[in-house]
């Protein structure tokens, strides 16, 4: 697992291959967009019966991460859980795994337009609706500079869409981290207007840096027929 | 029944002589199914026994029509109005297909009319209804057209389906099925659910034959633009010719090519499934007024309205299938008792052998077609769920119904069960859903949980999935529609590309709220030739017959000159492949080892064989770097020669590495996308559903890789696995690869063979890329940071 290491509003961050962003100077943990429940909400919907794996996936990633860099603050951006009803529906062991994975160290659960309400008791931490921490995090990018999740970024690359930070001179958009979520391609004017020029971070096993809105002039090689 | 003296006369004022299959059909009892050539009458023979026993009779819905085109219920309805209108007969014929208006399907559904024409979709629709009782409770008969395409695909099998549950809520239905010669027309009425075969007088032969060319086909390459004067000369002598071209991009490159030589300005235009509805209607509204002297199309136009003009039908490219060549032929010339003309254009020498093998099969009568196997179990989920829409049912009852179905005569109640299992709970290992089933079994009975889920089920109707496409429009407000892309291939587009599409080229300038923007880019060569369709293998009958041509020198005497030379070195200087014999062969060339291998085996299996041996060649340190495969061929590029390849070829390691390989492949992880939208595991895209500015819906293959990490024996997997080993994968072609080889010749060379030469010039190269797609990701994404300065 690398990750790419980059400065955003005077700070040294690093946007990991995960999807999840680490603030070495403060040893926080920041993840966006969990969406915990999703496939429980769908299903009680009416809609899909969708696999009911991708919380445990989620989480499973996510323990990795905090074994791997052991943070004082783990932030969940927001949309923490695919809607207040989801966080409260949680399985036990679920809780518990969450609990084992808070010990010891703060939890914040930033509040999402998913999940607006009211921490269920269970669940351990506690909830905001912004931190200020010299930058802004929130769920939705507002006034700059901040950290925020919401929109899902992705990246096309080789072919492949994969999901990615984007980092621009105002905003720092992190990934969905939860497992069942779609992206919003990083070119789709609701994130061009927010960062109409910076990085894309793409996760893939690697964290790979590509630029975005910058023009570019290159010669490309001749193109493969008959793909 | 007899033919009424009304009829009768109505008949002689025709000059016409009722054919005996119309008569036949006429006196047949139970079920049937008519075999008869285009232009054999066989419409108005399905509808005839309707038209007799309406006569009186009124009240309800009589007769039920399917044909899988919505263009030939508008026909059929145009054509069956004069015979009602000529006898006097008060019968009211309407289509209802997805193009109906609301309000006239509402008014379909309180007040019927007596005949019905409809898609296999709408009858499915249909079914879900609350009313379907009342709908279909007074329905005699039912007549389905094209049934020989239907039962190609998925569509046939919901289509079955459809009538086992017609069966039920009518039980003195008559079934009649329509169908093109087909190979096993004993199978076809199994299909159909049982029922007599009454076969039409058959015609006269085609006349049928390699078009003469003034220049021998090329070495390789697929576009037969070799022919083009030739093929200008021949829609010149006749009145309307159809040329049918395996692919899109190919159709859209030979027309590019005839319009570049068409000095006459013959009018010619072109059909496929990528031109707008709008283009290809007119198009064909061109041909059926006579306007069009040719047409330039794909399998576009197999079915379809009858063009009583067209004269003269081109095969260009190898026709990979004898029956859908036969069909494809009998589109020239639909007055009955005339023979069909057809002239096939190989695109190159090994296609000119195909060609030559397809022609004695069809003289042979010697069709072709492998068994589709049983029915698939992700229409039946589909089916299962939209029978709960029309009201609660009882499982045994359903299971004995299904199984009336000829596709599903011999489904288990295991399957049948994990069917119902999926449908009501997801079929999950982990039962997380008891609270929200989809389903849920009361009173006996099985029941949707939420009503108000029909709505989004009926929503999901049908079997066919498109890949997601793109519109493409000229640049600018309102620019011009062109036709569609698979998104795909979209992706893979960088500004200032150029492509083909519509017969001119194209500039890729952007891709704006899910529409790619174009600019014309006349006289310019365009840069990307191909876009990715649908490729289809040569068929098993059809390979052996090549085999055996190949193999036998002293049936050469049917071959040109050059390509009976070209076999004659190969017969000097290394093998033939011929019956029963597995010939490859080991060469050097330009510092890298080769390695052919004469399969036989159609394009998909010789791929994933290609796939497969690289594999075991990569284990055994043969160090490979690509792969070409051809329906015939393979060829695979080393750094160290195969000097033994039997361990390749062995069946155990061939079936092991399939599986590994298999989990983590780009086809499967495409068929899991079709399985899982047919049964209802996530939602088809609508048109117009993604808007700009939202997070698109994840993708289908996050779903599979959860799958196969927490719940591998999962029903959707199976199904997955099912397929894609018959389709795209065609593992069991390997097998009978093997099966029909007792020996392996293999040849030991100083320079390529006359045989393997053609096969470096093809593309469709496979590089092997071990951790490929994530190394090129990243050299891709270090270059642009290089590029716009930024690293």
């Amino acid at each position: 697992m690398t990750s790419h290491i980059f400065d955003f509003a005077g700070q040294r961050l690093e946007a990991r291959a995960s999807g999840a962003l680490y603030w070495p100077a403060r040893r926080w943990l920041i993840v966006a967009d969990l969406h915990l429940g999703k496939s429980e909400r769908m299903a009680r919907r009416g809609g899909a019966l969708l696999p009911p794996y991708e919380t445990q996936a989620t989480l499973d990633r996510l323990a990795a991460e905090i074994l791997a860099t052991d943070p004082a603050v783990v932030v969940s951006l927001g949309d923490g859980f695919d809607d207040d009803a989801a966080g409260r529906a949680l399985p036990d062991h679920f809780c518990d795994n969450l609990r084992r994975m808070a010990a010891g160290r703060r939890w914040v659960w930033v509040s999402g337009n998913h999940d607006p309400g009211a921490l269920c008791p269970r669940m351990p931490g506690e909830t905001a609706q912004e931190l200020h921490e010299g930058l802004t995090l929130r769920h939705e990018a507002g006034q700059g500079p901040d950290i925020s999740g919401h929109f899902h970024p992705c990246v096309r690359l080789a072919g492949q869409r994969l999901r990615c930070f984007l980092i621009g001179r105002d905003h720092l958009i992190v990934p969905a981290f939860g497992e069942y979520t779609g992206g919003l391609d990083v070119a789709d004017r609701a994130l061009s207007s927010l960062i109409p020029q910076g990085i894309a971070v793409a996760c893939g096993n690697r964290a790979m840096p590509v630029p975005v809105g910058h023009p570019i002039r290159r010669a490309r090689p001749a193109r493969r027929i008959g793909r | 029944m007899i033919l009424p003296p009304d009829f009768q006369d109505w008949f002689a004022r025709q000059g016409w002589q009722p054919h005996p299959h119309q008569l036949a059909l006429l006196e047949a009892e139970g079920d049937s199914l008519l075999i008869a050539p285009t232009g054999g009458g066989k419409t108005l023979a399905g509808f005839l026994p309707s038209l007799v026993e309406l006569r009186d009779r009124s009240g309800g819905l009589h007769t039920l029509y399917v044909s899988p085109l919505k263009a030939l219920t508008a026909d059929i309805a145009r054509n069956l109005s004069r015979p009602v209108a000529d006898l006097g007969l008060d019968i009211r014929i309407e289509d209802r297909t997805g193009d109906t208006r609301a309000s006239q399907r509402a008014r379909q559904r309180r007040d019927p009319p007596d005949i019905l024409l409809t898609t296999p979709e709408s009858l499915a629709l249909m079914l879900s209804y609350e009313q379907a009782p009342e709908i279909f409770g007074s329905l005699r008969r039912v007549v389905l057209d094209e049934l020989h395409a239907l039962a190609e695909n998925k569509r046939g099998d919901q289509l079955m389906l459809g009538l086992a549950r017609l069966k039920t809520l009518a039980p003195d239905l008559r079934v009649t099925g329509l169908s093109a010669t087909v190979e096993d027309p004993q199978r076809l009425a199994d299909f159909m659910g049982g029922g007599r075969v009454i076969h039409a007088d058959p015609g006269p032969d085609p006349d049928i034959a390699m078009l003469a060319t003034s220049r021998p086909a090329p070495w390789a390459g697929g576009g037969g633009h070799y022919a083009v004067p030739d093929v200008l000369n021949e829609i010149r002598r006749a009145t309307t010719t159809i040329i049918f071209i395996n692919t899109r991009a190919q159709a859209e490159l030979f027309f590019q090519a005839l319009w570049a030589e068409n000095e006459d300005n013959l009018p010619i235009g072109l059909h496929h499934g990528s031109l707008a509805r709008e283009a290809r209607q007119r198009v064909e509204a061109a041909m059926a007024s006579g306007q069009l002297r040719a047409v330039v199309a794909t399998g576009s136009l197999d079915l379809g309205i009858d063009w009583g003009s067209v004269d003269l039908v081109i095969q260009v490219g190898a026709p990979k299938n004898v029956k859908r060549l036969v069909q494809r032929i009998g589109r020239a010339n639909h007055r009955y008792n005339a023979p069909s003309r057809a002239r096939i254009v190989p695109a190159n020498r090994f296609e000119v052998i195909e060609c030559i093998a397809a022609l004695e099969a069809v003289r042979d009568r010697d069709l072709d077609g492998d068994p589709r196997g049983p029915g698939p179990l992700d229409v039946l989920c589909q089916h299962i769920l939209l029978t709960a829409c029309a009201g609660p049912f009882d499982a045994d009852a359903l299971y004995r119904e299904v199984r009336q179905a000829g596709p599903y005569r011999d489904l288990s109640r295991t399957d049948f069960d994990a069917c119902v299992d999926f449908a009501a709970t997801g079929g999950y290992a982990l039962r997380a859903y008891d609270r929200w089933q989809r389903m849920m079994l009361r009173d006996g009975l099985w029941r949707l949980r939420d009503p108000r889920a029909a709505r989004d089920l009926r929503m999901n109707i049908g079997t066919i999935v498109e890949p997601e496409s793109l519109k493409v429009r000229f640049r600018g407000r309102g620019g011009a529609l062109l036709g569609e892309v698979e998104e795909g291939f979209a992706a893979t587009l960088e500004r200032g590309d150029t492509f083909l599409i519509g017969g001119m080229t194209v500039r890729y300038d952007a891709l704006r709220e899910m529409v790619v923007e174009v600019t014309k880019q006349p006289a310019k060569e365009p840069k990307i030739a191909l876009y990715s369709g649908l490729k289809l293998a040569t068929s098993t009958q059809l390979s052996h017959r090549v085999q055996a041509l190949i193999g036998d020198p002293s049936r050469h005497g049917s071959l040109p000159p050059d390509t009976r030379d070209w076999l004659a070195l190969q017969a000097r200087v290394s093998a033939l492949p011929r019956s029963g014999t597995l010939v490859c062969e080991t060469f050097p060339r330009n510092g890298r080892w080769h390695f052919s291998l004469f399969g036989f085996a159609g394009r998909n299996a010789m791929q994933t064989l290609g796939l497969l041996m690289t594999r075991t060649m990569e284990v055994a340190g043969l160090g490979p770097l690509g792969f070409i495969a051809t329906d015939y061929a393979l060829l695979i590029w080393s750094l160290d020669p195969v000097t033994d390849p039997e361990p390749l070829l062995d069946r155990a390691a061939l079936r092991e590495g399939l599986g590994d390989w298999l989990g983590s492949n780009a086809v499967m992880k495409r068929s899991f996308r079709n399985v899982a939208t047919i049964a209802g595991l996530i939602q088809r895209n609508l048109p117009g559903q993604r808007k700009s500015g939202r997070q698109a819906t994840f993708s289908s293959d996050i779903l599979y890789d959860t799958l196969r990490r927490y719940d591998p024996d999962h029903l959707m997997l199976k199904i997955t696995a099912a397929e894609a080993r018959r389709g795209l994968v065609d593992f069991g072609r390997i097998e009978e690869m093997l099966d029909r080889s007792d020996r392996l010749d293999h040849r030991m060379l100083e320079r390529v063979s006359p045989l393997a030469a053609p096969l470096l010039l093809e593309y469709g190269r496979v590089p092997i890329a071990g951790h490929g797609v994530e190394r090129l990701a990243e050299a891709e994404a270090a270059a642009l940071m290089a590029e716009a300065g930024l690293a």
